[in-house]
């Protein structure tokens, strides 16, 4: 047995078993994260010390019987934008290099009362924002399928560091697709899910209508297990949503015939790299294969997703933010003659260039006189964007489609031309637009030896649906092995 | 000639509501507690929390817009502020912009001419701000976040009030219908409710409005009058000379009486207003309205009235009382207890108000407790204390809230009513006076005050006067 090569649910099985010690497994992720770290940097913040003893304690807690949950003495990673009492949170900005959050986020009390051991804290893009982690304060996080490639974003450091095994899972959160991009690029499986369902109390902000916290895991099976844990009614998040259902894995049956799949047309036009095409449609076919009935229909209003998302989520960005400051917490500049200036030098130099673009964005389309144009405008686009999807799910159970345009792009090649990144969303950020679940599963390796995602898209609360067709591919589909991190480009 | 001018105003009212809990977060409301010490991470904008609404806040919010004939939003929002400001955590305060809670309500208030009616634009809720303290020593800035939080409505009137006389007026009435309703207690020193005047002048008769200033930092009646006055004369003075009124923000100095322009409306900021994200719409449902409706406590007008019909209390000794919420509960309870309405109400009426005058003290002040009111009467009723003695009792009551019965007692001061030792002293007395006594035999019937007077000289004062009065007038039948 190979211990890394599990999965989050194979480990629990093996140490409620007693094969393998919580601590084993702990030790096994940190020797991994101090083998793969100087090539992928996929943490901003390693707790070894904190680790093990968490480890310890819940090692006791197994055998005395309190801890009998499948992810017990699991260990997890968690993205640096989800707070953790007593563990530095810093959203990989430079504004909060110094934070120490005096709580921990709902999302993460409920990880570790489940069991689950926290190794770290992951590299972001900073404060979300990106689709690549190269805008990251720490810099960035390497693709562990080649290191001359970006992991995606924003969820980058989450998502490498599962695909190369330093942790069994992670946390990640997804605005306009943070957790499903990053996925597709590193060859796992994420889900963000419906908008709603896991607290935001203790996610950091960047666009609060659109933000979701979700697990990245190296399966369907283990997504469903962690969104069980994660998923709860939260009277502390005041757009948490009391669901009917939370028995996630029951969905877990293998079984899509007579399911309807819906591959939008307008989703395959232009832009779309040949590659990730032929591997997506593949996908398409396996779950026609099993009896799925699959189609092509048009789906509408997708080419005015991504300005509408960029002006909701950049305007609730400019807002949200403001609160770094330099007063109270994180970075204050050095060299200050008064209030004004410490504000204005605090924040200059503690944000980087591409949050610093949104928090302007944001602010102009909520400025009186172009509140109407842009930021209404813009809401008005949301509520039609929802319509589309409902007219969909009047007739599909799921939608099919890329996560992405391409495969993950080499180092450096986005950032130049910020408008090529923002089209890069164009197929995740409609889901948050309009609230629905969707997941990223890996659906082949393109010729340059990168994997390609899948996206399957439900109608909102319908995790179960999404869960049933992921797994079902994946049994199509067979085994996925991830690469053990870090070749070099032939 | 001097042209006429009328003065148009218009008022901002922030009230501090009597929740018990912040409007977003569990923590306490108190007032004076250590700084910082009523906060968690809501209230202090860390990172990832997030608001949650206090329904109490709503129900408050509520009944303040149903006792001033407000219209309810039942379908209202609350929006972001956007402005920086180290007294404000997030740098954004949640208020409501597009669809407050309440509007176009309406305060009745008394003029010389008649009654008026006040019209109210809306009331919208809000947070409150911490308290920023320059600490000149160390030269540095302190922020105390235990009001951040703190919930506030905004009561915005239409520039419907023509004096300082009628903006009092109005400031009384609300400020006594919030009290009424327990929804808060309106102290203007302590903050608790503030008052913004929104003022500008006209040549009378003309049906447009000049160009209106916004006077702040006004912190009771009196300045509010100075400054409504001082504004007035500044804009007049203006406009006698040809000049321009500026529309900006003023900051009142009531040492000074003037006010300084503190920003005008070129550099107003754009607050950059939007839906706040993490907090859904409000929906207020028929049955939650009309539970509040129902749960109204009986108002100023209908205490009057009920004082009138049910305890017999003139309109008058009924206004007084009922002008102050406190008054009016001190005179209930103390009705409830001795069962003597009209003569609660003369101490209230009477000594109360002379002493509140005498020593300066608000109605709503007043720290006597009703059972010891209640007390006294009884004692007074019994015969078992004289007037004068009631009143030097009561002045204690007043200032000391000591217990009438011990007091009296403690200090002999109780009425003699035993007959037997009445008796004695009559008998002595007409004894002593042989002459006195034959005068009032042969028709001089008022010398009978002399010879009460000379048993209550014997008495030292502690006899019942009218006891002794008929004692005397029997033996010298």
């Amino acid at each position: 047995m190979e211990l890394l090569e599990l999965t989050a649910l194979e480990l629990g099985k093996e140490i409620q078993k007693k094969n393998v010690s919580v601590r084993e497994a702990v030790e096994a992720s940190l020797a991994q994260i101090h083998k793969k770290e100087p090539d992928i940097h996929a943490f901003v913040t390693i707790e070894e010390e904190k680790a093990l003893r968490a480890a310890d304690r819940v090692q006791k807690q197994i055998e005395d019987g309190t801890l009998t949950g499948p992810l017990a003495g699991v260990p997890a990673a968690v993205k640096d934008n989800i707070c953790t009492e007593g563990m530095k949170t810093t959203c990989s900005s430079r504004i909060l290099s110094n934070f120490v959050p005096p709580y921990s986020a709902e999302a993460v009390k409920r990880l570790q009362a489940a069991g689950a051991v926290i190794l770290g804290k992951t590299n972001m893009d900073e404060f979300a924002m990106g689709s690549t982690t190269e805008t990251s304060w720490y810099g960035p996080t390497k693709n562990p399928w080649n290191v001359k490639h970006v992991p995606g974003g924003s969820s980058g450091g989450s998502c490498a560091a599962v695909a190369a095994e330093e942790t069994f899972f992670a946390l990640g959160s997804d605005t306009g697709g943070s957790i499903r991009q990053p996925s597709s690029f590193c060859g796992v499986t994420g889900i963000k899910p419906t908008y709603g369902t896991v607290s935001r109390y203790g996610l950091i902000a960047y666009g609060s209508s659109l933000d979701q916290i979700g697990p990245i895991a190296k399966d369907t099976a283990d997504c469903a297990a962690l969104l069980e844990v994660l998923a709860s009614y939260d009277k502390k998040d005041s757009t948490s949503v009391l669901r009917k259902d939370y028995d996630f894995t029951a969905a877990l049956t293998g079984e899509v015939k007579g399911m309807k799949i819906g591959i939008p047309s307008d989703y395959l036009g232009e832009g779309l790299d040949e590659g990730v095409k032929k591997a997506v449609l593949a996908g398409a076919e396996a779950l026609k294969a099993q009896g799925a009935e699959v189609e092509f229909f048009d789906l509408g209003m997708v080419e005015y997703a991504i300005p509408a998302y960029y002006v909701i989520a950049s305007a609730e960005a400019s807002s949200n933010l403001s609160r770094f400051d330099g007063v109270k917490y994180g970075y204050r500049t050095s060299d200050y003659e008064d209030l004004h200036e410490m504000y204005k030098k605090s924040r200059s130099e503690g944000f980087g260039t591409e949050v610093k673009r949104r928090i302007m964005l944001g602010s102009f389309v909520l400025s009186s006189g172009y509140y109407d144009a842009y930021y209404l405008k813009a809401l008005r686009t949301k509520a039609l964007i929802k319509k589309a999807f409902d007219r969909a799910f009047e007739t599909y159970d799921i939608i099919l489609g890329p996560a992405a345009p391409s495969i993950a792009p080499v180092l450096g090649e986005s950032l130049s031309d910020p408008m090529k990144m923002y089209l890069g969303d164009i197929y995740t950020v409609s889901v948050n637009l309009a609230g629905l679940p969707g997941i990223s599963v890996p659906c082949g390796i393109d010729e340059k030896g990168l994997p390609v995602g899948m996206q399957l898209i439900a109608d909102c609360f319908r995790e179960k649906k999404l869960f049933r067709a992921a797994y079902a591919y994946e049994k199509a589909r067979g085994p996925w092995k991830l690469p053990c991190g870090g070749k070099e480009e032939k | 000639m001097r042209k006429e001018y009328e003065t148009v105003i218009g008022l901002e009212v922030h009230v501090e509501l009597a929740a018990k809990t912040k409007i977003f977060c569990g923590c306490s409301t108190a007032f004076g507690a250590a700084p910082n010490t009523h906060t968690c991470p809501v209230c202090t904008g860390m990172p990832g929390s997030l608001p949650v609404l206090n329904k109490r806040v709503v129900e408050l919010a509520l009944s303040v817009g149903l006792a001033a004939n407000c219209g309810i939003n039942q379908f209202c929002k609350f929006d972001r502020k956007n402005y920086f400001y180290p007294d404000n955590p997030q740098n954004y305060q949640i208020s409501q912009l597009y669809l407050p809670i309440c509007h176009d309500g309406y305060i009745t208030i008394e003029t010389p001419a008649g009654e008026k009616q006040i019209r109210i634009h809306e009331i919208h809720m809000e947070e409150d701000a911490g308290k920023l303290i320059h600490d000149e020593w160390e030269d540095c800035s302190l922020v105390d976040y235990n009001r951040s939080g703190v919930p506030l409505i905004e009561i915005v009137s239409e520039p419907d009030m023509r004096s300082a006389d009628e903006v009092i007026a109005y400031l009384e009435r609300l400020r006594l219908l919030i009290q009424y309703l327990g929804a808060s207690d309106c102290k203007l020193q302590e903050g608790s409710m503030r008052a913004d005047v929104n003022l500008s002048v006209r040549e009378k008769g003309s049906s447009r409005f000049g160009t209106r200033t916004e006077m702040k930092n006004l912190n009771s009646f009196k300045a509010i009058a100075r400054a409504i006055e001082g504004e007035k004369k500044r804009q007049i003075e203006l406009l006698e000379e040809g000049k321009a009124v500026i529309q900006e923000t003023r900051r009142w100095d009531d040492n000074k009486e003037y006010s300084y322009a503190m920003r005008s409306k070129e550099d107003a900021k754009d607050y950059r207003y939007f839906p706040d994200p993490d907090l859904p719409p409000v929906y207020i449902s028929d049955e939650w309205l009309e539970s509040v409706k129902s749960s109204l406590p009986e108002l100023q007008p209908e205490k009057m009235k009920r004082y009138q019909e049910e305890y017999g209390l003139s309109e008058y000794d009924s206004r007084i009382i009922t002008e102050s919420k406190h008054m009016a509960d001190l005179f209930e309870k103390t009705t409830a207890l001795c069962k003597k309405a009209k003569k609660a109400a003369n101490w209230l009426i009477g000594e109360t108000s002379r002493l509140m005058k005498e020593r300066g003290v608000e109605a709503e002040k007043l720290q006597f407790s009703p059972g010891h009111l209640a007390q006294l009467i009884e004692l007074t009723e019994a015969g078992s204390i004289n007037t004068n003695t009631a009143k030097e009792v009561f002045e204690k009551l007043f200032d000391e809230d000591i217990e009438p019965r011990a007091y009296v007692e403690a200090h002999g001061l109780l009425m003699v009513n035993d007959d037997s030792a009445l008796e004695a002293a009559v008998d002595a007395v007409l004894a002593a006076n042989p002459n006195t006594v034959e005068e009032y035999k042969g028709g001089k019937t008022k010398v009978l005050g002399f010879l009460v007077g000379q048993v209550m000289k014997t008495m030292k004062g502690k006899a019942n006067p009218g006891k002794v009065n008929e004692m005397m007038a029997e033996k010298l039948k």
